[in-house]
């Protein structure tokens, strides 16, 4: 009984080791598994988007122009709806984040041994390694790494966005005279260290909230199905299905969450408040 | 880790996952993008119905048009036509009447120089009578030179 403990909890570790850079210096431990799957998923959607971009037809639409016109359409009504602004960035920014983070979100689908296995066997007879020591986390967005490049990058865009409406000057008056507003210019000098930690912790705040929700769920979700991957094969199911068919929630649902608050984050930057 | 029983297992969830996905999730989606591909092809055929009809309707004013302009020039011309007609009729009435008219004109006049020289017959007759009977009176015997008093007469 011990001894299966154990092998589960090597089990449930094995499955959440990254594939890592063997490598000494800054770039050790560097994800390979994430890079490469989100890497791929990337060129997934450009390919497809722009394949069907460069066929686009202004007549009635196929099935597959359809549907991308219909993601399309989607992601630019809520810019609409949430967004004032000008700005020719935000509409593929958008479109970018709910279809490459739904496509990485979507990996959590496939079986959670699947890809893992394959990749033990090419390693074990394609370069004759350990199969224990060839790692594989298959879902991108279950990297705390890539939710945090994710959302940092966001954020530099809202810093941009702010900027480009309120100039350098306005948006630093900005950081420093809002939310507490004095009248005095002794007074405005004292609170404006006070604001100017309240802005930080208010710009800080986003990013964080948006990488660790992605992450949270994501994660939650692949350490579900690792854990319904420890009963016996044929009791799986019971479990296993309906947390997939949840899970197709909540991928859509995240994804769809990291574009819109994306896009409210950037509507607020550019407002004046 | 080795291939186990657990692959199988989870290739069951996913086949579970795939028959929901084609059961309940795809058919709505593929319904939405049919119905989606119609209203495009309405919106396209009605796009199209409306400029077919556009060319018609200017075809058809066109055509009325230029039915409108032959018809108001054949009437002009029928016009045109009657008018000279007009204008000969009475132009040949007036000349026959003006003829009629100089012809009354003519006889009355003749008929009036034909009074008038009867009347001055009669009163040169008469003046001459009276003249050649103040001459005559002493010298001629009126029955007696009756003959040529009435030759005289005869030639005035």
């Amino acid at each position: 009984m011990a001894a299966e403990q154990l092998s589960a909890t090597d089990y449930i570790v094995h499955h959440l080791t990254h594939w890592r850079l063997q490598t000494d210096g800054f770039w050790s431990g560097f994800h390979l598994d994430t890079f490469w799957f989100s890497l791929i998923l990337g060129f997934v959607f450009v390919g497809l988007f722009g394949y069907v971009a460069r066929k686009a037809t202004s007549g009635v639409p196929g099935r597959l122009q359809n549907f991308v016109e219909l993601i399309v359409e989607m992601v630019d009504s809520q810019i609409k709806d949430a967004f004032h602004g000008k700005s020719k960035v935000i509409g593929p920014l958008s479109l970018t984040i709910f279809v490459w983070v739904f496509l990485m979100n979507s990996m959590d689908f496939l079986p959670v041994d699947l890809l893992p296995t394959i990749a033990q066997l090419i390693g074990h007879y394609g370069f004759g390694m350990d199969p224990h020591h060839v790692y594989l986390r298959v879902v991108p967005t279950a990297d705390v790494n890539l939710t945090f490049a994710m959302s940092l990058s966001v954020l530099l865009v809202i810093i941009g966005f702010s900027i480009k409406a309120k100039g350098v000057v306005g948006w630093i008056k900005e950081l420093l005279t809002k939310p507490f507003h004095a009248e005095g210019l002794v007074m405005s000098i004292i609170l404006a260290p006070v604001n100017l930690v309240f802005q930080a912790i208010e710009l800080l705040a986003k990013p964080i909230s948006l990488s660790l929700r992605l992450f949270g769920n994501m994660y939650a979700g692949e350490l579900i199905f690792i854990l319904i991957a420890l009963l016996p094969f044929w009791a799986q199911w019971v479990l296993g299905a309906p947390w997939a068919i949840f899970h197709i929630l909540i991928v859509t649902l995240q994804a769809f969450v990291f574009m819109m608050l994306t896009i409210v984050y950037l509507s607020l930057a550019v407002e004046d408040h | 880790m080795e291939l186990n029983a657990s692959l199988i297992g989870q290739a069951i969830t996913f086949a579970l996952l795939v028959w929901f996905t084609m059961k309940f999730v795809w058919p709505p989606l593929t319904r939405m993008m049919d119905e989606r591909a119609a209203r495009i092809a309405d919106g396209l055929a009605a796009a199209d119905r409306a400029k077919q009809d556009l060319a018609n309707a200017e075809r058809a004013s066109a055509d009325r048009l230029r039915e409108a302009k032959q018809q108001a020039s054949e009437l002009i011309a029928q016009a045109e036509k009657r008018a000279a007609q007009i204008v000969d009729e009475a132009k040949d009435q007036a000349k026959v009447e003006g003829e009629r008219l100089i012809k009354g004109a003519q006889a009355e006049v003749g008929q009036q120089v034909q009074q008038a020289k009867e009347a001055l017959r009669q009163q040169v007759a008469t003046l001459a009578l009276a003249g050649a009977e103040k001459i005559l009176k002493q010298e001629i015997d009126a029955a007696k030179h009756a003959d040529l008093l009435a030759s005289i007469q005869a030639e005035l």
